[in-house]
Formats: structure tokens, sequence, C-alpha cells
């Protein structure tokens, strides 16, 4: 079913520091085993959750799909290096989120479209050149308008590929910078920057519906 | 301060790392203009934007299709 990727790079996520539980240090040991059922038991437990956040970075169903198979896969090929030290959760989080920027960049054409255009545009003393417009889209309707919801995940699907990732992962998954940084292979200068570019990309792009309504 | 070094800062601004002098600039800087005033509320509007796109909604928040189980774990079994 899923389209052949790259091999995912798994990586510890030892932020946590949290012990396994006695269910989960169960279900690891039966996956070390490579016990089948215990693989099922992973795949029902975690894929709900997984394909949730596979949303968030995929907009295709089918794409979210094969990024959560692609994490699930490597997960169990990793299970030997898993050493417990953080919640199992935690670190299939992690490598899902490696899934998911795998897959984007493989969909990703080269493009030679820039962030400049989005970014405000200032005089020669360095005010704003044009009126800056009133914002009235309001977050707690994003929970019940699907339209704008759908609006705002087409904005973050136009952004170039490099500030995309860095939005979904400091603002949607609220990672921290630097694991940002660490995640994208990148510097906490770049991680910062390109952030707040892709905030003020996301906020032109958004505009033009508020107008609309 | 001009508009375009109160651009510059917005996120250092949000986070509360700006040394004190500048935050104090900003804020000056804030009260006169209307066009910074709106943009630093759309910018933070923006930000809670796209991470209320994030939390879970009930359609995306259900059980893992079985059609989905069922794959992983033929991929899983053509692994070994």
């Amino acid at each position: 079913m899923p389209a052949k990727s790259e091999p995912i790079k798994v990586e510890l996520n030892t932020a946590g520091q949290v012990s396994a539980d006695s269910g989960e240090a169960e279900l690891l040991s039966r996956l070390r085993a490579g016990d089948s059922a215990a693989f099922e038991t992973l795949v029902m437990e975690q894929g709900g959750r997984m394909l949730s956040v596979a949303h968030r970075f995929l907009s295709h169903e089918q794409d979210a799909a094969d990024a959560v198979q692609d994490a699930l896969l490597s997960a169990f090929k990793a299970i030997g290096s898993f050493k417990g030290e953080a919640k199992l959760g935690t670190w299939l989080h992690r490598i899902l989120v490696n899934a998911c920027l795998m897959r984007r960049r493989l969909q990703d054409r080269q493009s030679t479209e820039t962030i400049d255009s989005f970014l405000p545009q200032f005089d020669s003393t360095g005010h704003h050149a044009e009126r800056v417009p009133r914002f009235e889209l309001s977050p707690s309707e994003v929970l019940v308008n699907k339209e704008l919801r759908q609006h705002i995940r087409d904005c973050i699907d136009a952004l170039p590929a490099d500030y995309r990732e860095i939005l979904i992962l400091r603002d949607i998954e609220e990672m921290d910078t630097e694991s940002a940084a660490k995640i994208l292979n990148v510097s906490l200068a770049v991680v910062k920057t390109r952030l707040h570019r892709a905030r003020q990309a996301l906020r032109a792009l958004l505009i033009p519906f508020q107008q609309r309504k | 301060m001009n508009c375009r070094e109160l651009t510059d800062f917005l996120a250092d601004y949000l986070d509360g790392n700006l040394p004190l002098g500048q935050r104090i600039l900003m804020t000056i800087h804030l009260l006169l203009c209307r066009d910074c005033r709106r943009y630093l509320k759309s910018y933070e509007t923006t930000i809670k934007l796209a991470h209320a796109v994030g939390q879970p909604v009930p359609e995306l928040d259900a059980p893992i299709p079985k059609e989905l189980v069922a794959a992983i774990l033929a991929a899983r079994g053509q692994m070994r």
C-alpha cells in the first residue's frame, strides 16, 4: 500500500526520562522478542493517535496513513535500541515526526518560490508601507468552522517547505527550539528566523480569507 | 524604534526574551503606532490559529482504521 520511502533515522528521545510502567514494560519485552501479537497491540493502541498527529503534517489521508505505517515499521525494526528511558508513545512520536517530514520532502518539488513576497513591506523610513488591516479571525472559530480550518491548513501547505516544517514543529507540535533544530539539523538561529518568517507569511496568506467572509 | 525594527523583534517580544531597554522602546512605539498594534495582534492570533488547527477534532481522533491495521501487519509480515 505505501510508496517505498527512504529509511527513517530513529533517535531515542531521552527528554522525557519517564520510566515505562509495568504494562508498557511487558509490551516492550514482547516486542523485543518479536511477538506478532504485541506488534498488533502496539498498532491498535498507538495507531489512532499517531494518525491524528500525521494529519497535522500531511493533508491527504493516504499520505498520513503511509507515514504511520513507515513509522511503526521503523519502530519495530529499532525496538532493540529503545531503552525505555522515555515513554514508548514519546519515542514513537519522534519517529512519526521524522516519517512525516520525510514524506513531505519526497512530495515537495524543488521550488524556487521565496517567502519574501509574504513579508511586510516598509517605506524608506522603516514604517509600514501600507495600512495594516484589522485581523478578525478567531482561534476558537477554528474548532467549529471546517472551512476555516481547511483554509489554514491549505495556507500552511502553501508555505515553502523549510518554513512550513518549522512552523508545524514549533507552533503546532509545540516542540521547543532546541528539539526542532536537532530534528531538522539546523542551528537555533535558523529555527528562530524561519519561524518568525513563517508566521508572518501565514498571517499574510490568511488576510484574504477574512476579507472574503 | 521604527515599524521594521519592531517587526523584527516580535517573536522575542512575545517569548519574553527582549532586553528591558528594547521592551520599553517597543511598548512606546506600540502606544503610538496603530499599524504595529494591529500587526502584533495579528501575529499573535496567527500563532494561535496554527496551534488550534493542530488540536484533535472528533473525526480525526478516531481509532486507527481496520484496513490500515491490516496493511501495517501485512507489511510487517513481509519484513521477516
